[in-house]
């Protein structure tokens, strides 16, 4: 192919042909958003009930669970931003998507089980099941809506730099507008889908995302002949540098630079677990021996999509080229999009960008019924509402919160559209880990542990996470930090979690050794045992 | 405490710290644990040996093993093999080991031999199961 031909010379992409394929791209997609819309209003007939609603009536299979977790996981910053990270840093981008993929065990082995056999429908009901309930349950809700406000921004940000690359529209008035289109459709979906029309997107989206990398990782394979060996080989040649092979390109250029990647690596792998837009898909399946299944089916399924990202990455890098790359529109986002219309011209180029829509559409509803069950569940109904609402009511107050938090995702966008993507990731594993897994791990496996060892853990390790990434060089300080002009970093690192995570472990055990109050034994009896037998677990909804 | 994760079925009046004592569950408790712990630290100690090494010994990671092929990128996809195997490890040790026993314990449950007024029964049966 002209690609093996040139080398690394000249660029094989002629980006201005992009914009040509602008109304494909936008029918491909106007296509998935109608299909989709049909199984969402056909899904949503029998929601009636809060367990309809916030757990799609627990009657998906494991299977599916496992599909939509998938389509939940591989968030647009995983398919483009993986993809563009190996291309231009190489070896390094990879070492994202392990940290990414390991983490998985800690959730299958620690959490899923566990916690679909102890709550109802949030994170909230399992950390409040033998703690004080208020207390414990308003912490809770309150990491959750962080950990989801953060995720949600970079969502809708990224949006807005896909939009500029795959739309060819680069006014802000413009992209101001796809995003409160995205924003619109997302609502509808939430709205009137629930949980069920949320997982039959994330399903769908699965499907094409998975589908569609396979394609490309084939068509790249068969143009090396399928030996991993010479498609490196021609990457580096492209890159006119052997060292893209070999870690340490991004974040071996200093000792602060090292620590931040460990750092970095510690939010990865302790962070997926205590999502909660990701534990809230464990009660959507009837029993804890479904919920092992979807985990085992995301393992799986994750695994091989980010081993179709080394092959596309390293693609990208030979036959699109590193420069040609970070010069268009979108920069290090367009590598996968940019290889699709090299390897298949605009219809590949237009089912891609469509499935790359697609994904911020399906995570971004996943988010948003989160943080509105949330809302709904732990602070309006258990907290405001002190337990006397009707299940009825809060379902109406949760759907009003889904209206508030689509507009609030809106505005935040088109705010946030430009600004660093992936520090807003970073900033929600790293808030995830520190102020939800150590209350998560100790309310499951430490017997002593009390209501002020979680208030401590939870409330120091936002904290903790919060303060130390607005004192990061990627705040203020540094050439591509959000601040400009002002230099108030005193923390190095732009990952806190090195010192947030250790820290609110910490805080969980010293608030629970010096709290005098001791938890009710029958309580913690009641968890244990419910947790590994799944005695008196929520079943599935009968209609 | 009106807990709301208590759904309102046949396990409201279950004397679960009896269940907690009982040695069928203490056999179940141990043997989840006794997996879990030691499998988390291992991956863990796994993957953060993998990172110091991509960190700190390039040079190690860079040395070539066939055509463009480098210890860094042979220990990558071990993560990835690793993990698929714990995996697969995991559901088949549930399986065989964890699953039969709690479908055990949930079924002498729901059938009402730990509700706080059988306490007799209960503590008969508790005894019996202790015997070796």
């Amino acid at each position: 192919m002209s690609g093996l031909a040139i080398g690394g010379a000249a660029p094989m992409v002629n980006v201005g042909a992009l914009k040509d394929t602008t109304l494909l791209n936008m029918g491909i997609f106007a296509l998935f958003v109608l299909v989709t819309m049909v199984i969402v209003f056909r899904a949503s007939r029998n929601n009636k009930t809060a367990a309809d609603y916030y757990a799609a009536g627990r009657s998906f299979t494991g299977s599916q669970n496992g599909t939509a977790i998938a389509g939940d996981y591989l968030s647009a910053a995983s398919f483009l931003g993986i993809t563009g990270a190996i291309a231009i840093n190489g070896y390094d981008g990879f070492l994202y998507s392990i940290g990414f993929l390991v983490a998985w065990l800690v959730a299958l082995l620690l959490v899923a089980e566990l916690l679909r056999n102890t709550g109802k429908f949030t994170m909230a009901d399992v950390l409040s099941f033998r703690l004080r309930q208020r207390p414990v349950r308003i912490a809770a809700a309150l990491s959750t809506l962080a950990v989801c406000f953060f995720y949600l921004l970079a969502q809708m940000a990224g949006a807005g730099s896909l939009i500029s690359l795959l739309l060819g529209i680069s006014d802000w008035g413009g992209q101001a507008l796809v995003i409160i289109v995205v924003g619109a459709l997302m609502i509808m979906y939430v709205l009137i889908g629930g949980m069920k029309g949320t997982t039959w997107v994330q399903i769908i989206k699965a499907v094409l995302l998975i589908c569609g990398a396979a394609v490309m990782t084939l068509w790249v394979l068969s143009i090396y002949g399928f030996n991993l060996s010479n498609l490196l080989g021609s990457a580096a040649e492209a890159a006119n540098n052997p060292n893209v092979l070999n870690p340490g390109l991004q974040y071996g250029k200093s000792e602060t630079s090292k620590l931040d990647f460990m750092s970095l690596g510690l939010a990865l792998v302790l962070g997926t677990a205590a999502l909660p837009h990701v534990l809230m898909r464990f009660y959507t399946v009837p029993t804890a021996k479904e919920a092992r299944k979807s985990v085992v089916w995301s393992i799986w399924l994750i695994g091989l999509f980010y081993l179709f990202t080394l092959v596309l990455g390293y693609g990208a890098a030979a036959l699109v080229g590193a420069d040609t790359i970070k010069a268009a529109p979108g920069g290090v986002n367009s590598a996968a999009p940019l290889l699709a219309f090299h390897l298949g011209g605009p219809l590949l180029l237009g089912f891609i960008s469509a499935v790359a829509f697609a994904t911020i559409l399906a995570v971004v509803a996943g988010l948003t019924i989160t943080a509105a069950a949330s809302f709904a569940h732990d602070i309006y109904a258990n907290v405001l509402a002190k337990d006397k609402a009707d299940a009825g009511t809060e379902v109406k107050v949760a759907r009003r919160t889904v209206v508030v938090i689509g507009i609030l995702a809106i505005l935040g966008g088109i705010f946030a559209n430009g600004q660093n993507v992936a520090f807003l990731v970073a900033l929600a594993f790293a808030v995830a880990a520190s102020a939800n897994l150590p209350t998560i791990v100790y309310s499951l496996f430490w017997r002593k542990f009390t209501t002020r060892g979680a208030v401590w853990s939870m409330y120091g390790g936002l904290a903790a996470a919060i303060i130390l990434i607005a004192l990061s060089p990627v705040v203020s300080g540094a050439k591509t930090s959000m601040i400009q002009g002002a230099n108030f970093a005193i923390f190095p690192l732009s990952n806190p979690g090195i010192v947030s995570i250790p820290l609110a472990f910490f805080l969980g055990w010293l608030g629970t050794v010096l709290d005098k109050r001791r938890e009710d034994p029958a309580k913690q009896a009641e968890m244990e045992v419910r947790s590994l037998t799944g005695v008196g677990a929520e079943k599935a909804v009968e209609h | 405490m009106g807990n709301e994760a208590q759904p309102a079925d046949a396990t409201q009046s279950v004397d679960f710290q009896q269940v907690q004592q009982t040695e069928q569950f203490r056999e179940l408790r141990r043997r989840h644990r006794s997996f879990v712990f030691p499998m988390a630290v291992a991956f863990l100690l796994w993957y953060f040996g993998y990172v110091l090494l991509a960190d700190y010994a390039v040079g190690f990671m860079s040395t070539k093993l066939w055509g463009n092929i480098n210890v860094g990128l042979v220990l990558g996809l071990l993560q990835f093999a690793t993990t698929f195997g714990i995996t697969a490890w995991y559901v088949s040790y549930s399986n065989r080991r964890l699953d039969p026993i709690a479908a055990e314990i949930r079924g002498e449950i729901e059938g009402h031999e730990f509700d706080a007024g059988s306490r007799a029964v209960a503590a008969g049966r508790a005894a019996k199961g202790a015997q070796p």
